[in-house]
């Protein structure tokens, strides 16, 4: 039996009737790195002893009869965005090079008070600024069904782990779409959840009203699993809502003759390539043979969302990232003139598209332009936020493409900025809106997963897991 | 919109960004590009749209003010990578 390809309720079963320890576990999971990662570059950090440890605390714990979560003893991995006390955290740039903090992000103290076993720490686009985790200072992962290709980003080293079977779920973040499109292109369940649904605390911002902590795994059910763990309010995290967290993987048998999907026309058009329009239809009528009705929706204001997001994103970062002068942290340079030299030579360290990102967004939010741009993009988020009311009136979910392309190789989509940023077409208005959304893998061409995204309305997250349950 | 070096060096000052001069070349470039894809924004009237800057609703969330202490101040102090004195990270002077 391979330990590292079952789910998380076959290994929390395994765990329970002691059929194999947590360290057994631990050290498959760690086997699978060593093996694969020269390849798969799926990690900046592997942290072998922190991980050896905890799997004996669960081990400890099962022998003495305690009760365990079910994410006990399962091992799992973090973008580098994720604070993580005692263990380096870069956010993928050169600029926090080894800088360890000294606390957890809230969701890292869950699944640390929970006994989850973490493995290490994932490479990504620096800061999650990217389509395909190559704009970093570290490693770029590649993706692990065809390693000449990306994983897709800015997560990209959380689906390399999670497709490759490193980990059995890694966390990531979305703030456009960057855990929806490494899942699509990797082939794995990738969540983003609501807005304000997972604390943000301790992860290292990007850009502060759009970023969500997501969830990726290799079926809805895992998911499910780590959602209900780490999901609810936090005092730290004033953007949480106070709301109940459903017990998820109990409610992912859901009657698809009760739901309506909604097909958006917007996202179906002649600009899509023929072939991912086709296997995506085809997941949405197997669901529809099921008994889901659907239904074509229009959401008008689609094509507005890509300059909508890269005003407000850029703008956001350039205050986020300010931070950011090798002064608390962070690597400094030696023997300075002033302070004025410091911040410049220091912040050197930005990867160009950081940089990039900072600049439109100063211009932007500069005297005499923050109307044209940053409130205008503001009002037209509106308008994307009331396409979306409208849809949800008619239908319960919406179902489209993830990405208008499969797995791509490096510098293929990233060496023009613009190019980039439009990639992120069919992502970014379900984030502008602050709405749930989840990558289902639905079918493959050339050997090349596809992804379907299911959208539902804010808090939906238990109807987008029933309905991806049921996909293929 | 077309984005001047110039006005390049003036956007990176205030960002506390040290270019090249080949960077202010490709910024130029490649910001007058991106801004000027933003203009598809033009075709929108939004004179009668409110702004979305937040999507949640929630509004003065407030938490009983309980001290939690989370870190020791020296173990944030020790992140630093330049000297710290009674309690406080020592840089350059600013003039």
């Amino acid at each position: 039996m391979d330990l590292t390809d079952l789910s998380i309720r076959e290994a929390h079963d395994g765990l329970k009737t002691k059929k194999f320890a947590a360290k057994e576990l631990a050290l498959a999971s760690l086997n699978r790195i060593k093996e694969l990662d020269d390849t798969l570059q799926a990690f900046i950090t592997v942290c072998e002893n922190e991980a050896m440890k905890k799997a004996e605390v669960v081990d400890k714990k099962i022998s003495e009869g305690e009760k365990i979560n079910v994410l006990s003893g399962i091992p799992y991995s973090a973008k580098d965005l994720f604070c993580t006390r005692g263990i380096q955290t870069t956010a993928g740039s050169k600029i926090l090079e080894g800088f360890v903090p000294p606390y957890n992000a809230s969701v890292i103290e869950k699944l640390e008070n929970l006994d989850a076993v973490l493995m290490g720490k994932n490479t990504e686009d620096e800061f999650g600024h990217g389509i395909s985790s190559e704009n970093t200072g570290f490693k770029v992962p590649r993706n692990p069904i065809d390693p000449t290709r990306t994983a897709g980003g800015s997560s990209g080293g959380s689906a390399a782990a999670v497709k490759s079977n490193e980990v059995f779920f890694s966390l990531g973040t979305d703030t456009g779409g960057s855990v929806r499109q490494p899942a699509s292109m990797c082939g794995i369940v990738g969540l983003k959840p609501s807005y304000g649904r997972i604390s943000r605390y301790g992860v290292i911002a990007m850009a502060s009203s759009l970023d969500t902590v997501g969830i990726l795994a290799r079926n809805v059910e895992d998911v499910a699993y780590v959602l209900e763990n780490i999901a609810g309010q936090d005092r730290f995290d004033a953007t949480t809502v106070p709301k109940d967290v459903p017990k998820y993987s109990e409610k992912l048998d859901l009657d698809l003759k009760n739901i309506r999907i909604g097909m958006p026309k917007e996202y179906f058009t002649d600009d899509l390539p023929k072939d991912i329009s086709e296997v995506v239809k085809k997941a949405i009528l197997d669901l529809e043979k099921k008994g889901a009705k659907i239904q074509e929706i229009s959401l008008p204001h689609t094509k507005y969302g890509v300059a909508v997001y890269y005003i407000v994103c850029p703008c956001e970062v350039s205050a986020n990232m300010s931070r950011y002068d090798g002064i608390r942290f962070g690597p400094t340079i030696k023997d300075p003139q002033d302070l004025e030299q410091m911040y410049l030579e220091n912040r050197t360290k930005f990867h160009p598209e950081v940089k990039r990102r900072i600049m439109i967004g100063t211009y932007a939010l500069s005297s005499g332009y923050y109307d044209a741009y940053y409130l205008k993009a503001q009002k037209v988020r509106t308008l994307i936020l009331k396409d979306f009311e409208e849809a949800f009136k008619h239908v319960d979910v919406i179902c489209c493409p993830t990405a208008p392309y499969t797995a791509f190789k490096e510098g293929e989509k990233t060496s023009d900025p613009l190019t980039a940023y439009l990639s992120d077409v069919f992502t970014i208005p379900a984030s502008l809106a602050g709405l749930c959304s989840l990558n289902m893998p639905c079918g493959e061409i050339d050997g090349l997963p596809v992804g379907m995204q299911i959208i539902g309305p804010q808090f939906g997250e238990e109807r987008i897991l029933g309905v991806g349950a049921k996909v293929l | 919109m077309a984005l001047s070096s110039d006005d390049v060096r003036k956007i990176a000052k205030l960002a506390r960004l040290k270019l090249s001069e080949e960077e202010v070349k490709t910024y130029s470039e490649q910001m007058t590009s991106v801004l000027s894809y933003m203009d598809i924004l033009n075709e929108l009237d939004v004179s009668n749209v409110e702004p979305t800057f937040q999507v949640t609703g929630l509004t003065n969330v407030r938490r009983d003010d309980e001290i939690k202490k989370m870190v020791e101040k020296e173990d944030l102090l020790d992140c630093s990578n330049l000297p710290v004195e009674r309690g406080q990270i020592k840089v350059k002077s600013v003039f």
